[in-house]
């Protein structure tokens, strides 16, 4: 017979046994995706590291008269100059195909960057100076031991006249890293070691900010009629049946709808983050109302009914007891939902934002590209050295979905109540 | 933060997105090929660099795509300028016309080589564009003049010359024109060898160009997306997997794979310039004459393409890995364009 008096004895250790089990499966699928984190983390990171620091090469140049004419800079054959400058270092190249060869060795940019530094330092006009410019991505490559010497030759992208050329230009110290601001004040460019993430930031900052002026104020609206005036029937359910599908609605529905409204009908400007930023608004409403409506839904009716009951209308009442509890959890859900159009790619891709934009937007009507598009621009760009540029793109992109998800966090952490 | 403050915010972005009329443009709007991207952005760069002009904006829209977008209308809300891997077709001249594009400026600017490769771990393979054909097609020839869905599992299956390793190429899909040229140049070239499919392409051209055209669905061509790097990438990652790309993307990775020969030519820039390789396609780009005056810099920026130092031998669009025309190709090409010669099928 079973003694049923001591229930809390029987089966203790079988039982005991599940409880450990179970805690083990949580601690493995903890585990589990925490290893999925890191390998992905990691990988990024490591690839990204190379984007860290940059190589610059100097190159004595002459700024004499024959050179250029110090009232018209602009005309000035700086291309010219940087290649006289490489030439000068390696006099004993006669050759035109191994002069072509010796030019490779500065950036395409390098005549740009030598424009820039004596537009704004007029004094060095007239002598000969020692000027760091960008070396190319070949070279910067070789430096950091991307390429194989040992290869055959013709194998490798740098021939071994090259590696002579960077191995004489680094004993003499004209070859340095530098820790790479550029890359976070370039706007993007073909050439892999000035490309820059700024123009993408900016694109981004703006899309962003007209996604939020739009989406938040109609979702916060739209939210606090249907939770707390709404009369409840077929048609406001139907209406919330709509807003939990369009929720869950692919973005890039958004993105043909932006395509056939706002640039066809409405005949906005294309590649605008002001159009981005609509296209975002559209597709984060849903996301945006529904968690209002679940902030709101938080607020115990004893508030409003309270408020009521003294004497204020409806509207007094929600807008001054209501609505100052909910604000917390309506604004976390407002970040949330503006964390996932900053991640956003395929609605722009209609819109005519993923693309080639080199300068730094200034307005919401000038084209603009946003940061997960150039992390897929970059992704696909032949250039090897690319690869490097997405990686730190997306580690831009990473902290920045960090820092608003935080944000979200310490809103929720300041201003909630609990009751 | 004042709700109300927030509210009058949104009414006036929304009172001036309407309000907003359609403006004037400042820069260079071009669309197109994904193929012709990498020279399209250097020029427009370049040209922004060196110029007072805007930078041009570059979208990567595919060659239909582009195109779609080009024809849609003459006004200044359509793009100036589409990147073609191919050539404009008849009924894409149609549309334009029907919507008003009269008169489209076309631009060659180059050649792209298709190459086949593999990791450089593996042997380099020596193809005709027969083996192509029987190793990729749908359907191929069962030798008494019908055809059998491909039953080739290895390549010495299709040819006892080649090694026996399973047939795997990693290729972009129906979508990118690198496909459609790589169906047309190297499928159907290899296809016509056969004599009664050649005689069938006057009887039933439809029958042909299915023939012909179709890739095999069996899991041995793989639609690797269009990234290039990532074929790349696995290319290295198994050795005995064939890639289909452009040659820019050898050309940059040429430590990692090797590309195969076709027809006896290696994939190497001095044999795709002079037309030896058999799987190369030219480069265009259009631009919509109205436009010319209308945008600034129109005239600049095809100044800066046709220049020696651009798409020339030495130029820099070589070194991003475009083939260039025959020097008396681009003398001809230059003085069109300058002249802003209309296109005329």
């Amino acid at each position: 017979m079973i003694d049923l008096s001591n229930k809390a004895g029987f089966d203790l250790a079988a039982r005991n046994r599940a409880e450990w089990r179970f805690r083990l499966y949580g601690i493995l699928a903890i585990a589990v995706s925490l290893l999925f984190l890191l390998t992905m983390v990691g990988n990024i990171t490591s690839t990204a590291s190379g984007a860290l620091k940059r190589t610059e090469i100097a190159i004595e140049v002459d700024l004499g008269a024959d050179n250029l004419d110090p009232d018209d800079l602009r005309a000035a054959p700086w291309g010219g100059i940087v290649k006289q400058g490489l030439r000068d270092m390696f006099p004993g190249i006669t050759k035109r195909k191994d002069k072509k060869l010796l030019y490779k060795l500065a950036s395409p940019e390098a005549s740009f960057e030598l424009e820039k530094i004596v537009t704004e330092n007029p004094g060095l006009v007239g002598g000969v100076h020692k000027i760091w410019v960008s070396a190319s991505d070949d070279l910067d490559l070789f430096i950091r031991g991307k390429v194989d010497p040992d290869l055959p030759e013709q194998k490798r992208r740098v021939t071994d006249d090259e590696i002579t050329w960077i191995k004489s230009l680094e004993n003499s110290g004209n070859i340095r890293r530098v820790i790479n601001w550029q890359f976070l004040t370039n706007g993007d460019s073909r050439e892999p070691e000035v490309a820059g993430i700024l123009g993408a930031l900016v694109g981004s900052a703006w899309s962003l900010g007209v996604c939020f002026i739009l989406s938040f104020p109609i979702g916060i609206g739209a939210a606090l009629y249907l939770e707390e005036f709404a009369p409840k029937n077929r048609l406001s359910d139907l209406i919330e049946v709509n807003i939990n599908n369009l929720a869950a609605v692919p973005s890039i529905v958004f993105g043909l709808l932006g395509l056939a409204m706002f640039l066809g009908v409405m005949g906005l400007p294309r590649s605008s983050p002001l159009v981005g930023g609509m296209v975002l608004a559209l597709m984060t409403l849903p996301t945006m109302i529904i968690a209002a409506r679940a902030a709101l839904k938080a607020v115990p009716p004893s508030f409003k009914e309270g408020a009521l009951a003294l004497g204020a209308t409806p509207v007094q009442a929600v807008f001054h007891h209501v609505f100052p509890v909910a604000m917390p959890g309506m604004l976390t859900g407002a970040i949330i939902g503006m964390a996932q159009a900053l991640g956003e790619t395929a609605p722009l891709l209609m819109i005519g934002m993923v693309a080639f934009i080199v300068d730094i937007p200034t307005s919401i009507v000038q084209p603009a590209t946003a940061l997960p598009v150039q992390i897929f621009l970059w992704a696909d760009a032949p250039e090897r050295a690319f690869s490097e540029k997405t990686a730190a793109a997306i580690i831009v992109l990473l902290f920045f979905l960090i820092a608003m998800n935080l944000i979200a966090i310490l809103l929720r952490r300041k201003l909630e109540t609990r009751f | 933060m004042s709700i109300h403050l927030s509210l009058t915010a949104t009414a006036a972005l929304i009172t001036a997105s309407v309000a907003l009329p359609a403006m004037a443009r400042d820069q260079i709007n071009i669309v197109g090929s994904s193929t012709v991207f990498p020279f399209s952005t250097a020029v427009a760069e370049r040209f922004g660099k060196t110029t007072d002009f805007p930078t041009p904006v570059v979208e990567s829209t595919g060659s239909g795509g582009g195109l779609k977008l080009f024809c849609a209308g003459d006004g200044l809300n359509t793009p100036d300028i589409t990147n073609a891997s191919r050539r404009i077709k008849a009924s894409e001249v149609a549309l334009c016309a029907e919507n008003g594009v009269k008169e489209i400026v076309e631009a060659k600017i180059g050649f792209d080589g298709i190459v086949l490769a593999n990791s450089v771990e593996a042997e380099q393979m020596d193809l005709t564009r027969r083996d192509i054909f029987l190793a990729l097609a749908k359907n191929v020839p069962d030798g008494e003049g019908k055809t059998m869905p491909n039953p080739y599992k290895l390549w010495s299956e299709v040819n006892p010359d080649l090694p026996a390793v399973k047939i795997e190429v990693l290729g972009p899909p129906p979508t990118s024109g690198t496909r459609d040229a790589f169906a047309e140049l190297a499928l159907e070239g290899g296809c016509k060898t056969f004599d009664w499919i050649k005689a069938l392409k006057k009887q039933d051209k439809a029958a042909y160009k299915a023939l012909c055209h179709t890739i095999r669905e069996d899991g041995a061509y793989i639609e690797a997306g269009e990234n290039d790097n990532l074929i790349v990438q696995k290319l290295q990652a198994n050795k005995d997997a064939v890639g289909v790309f452009g040659y820019s993307f050898l050309e940059e990775n040429s430590d990692v794979v090797q590309g195969s020969i076709v027809g006896g030519v290696a994939p190497e820039f001095e044999e795709i310039a002079s037309g030896n390789y058999p799987i190369a396609r030219s480069l265009y780009f259009y631009v919509k004459k109205s436009h010319v005056g209308q945008v600034p810099g129109m005239m600049e920026y095809l100044r800066e393409f046709t220049d020696e130092d651009t798409w020339g031998d030495d130029g820099y669009l070589v070194d991003k890995g475009l083939i260039p025309l025959t020097e008396g190709e681009r003398a001809k090409g230059a003085a069109d364009i300058l002249a802003l010669q209309p296109l005329a099928m």
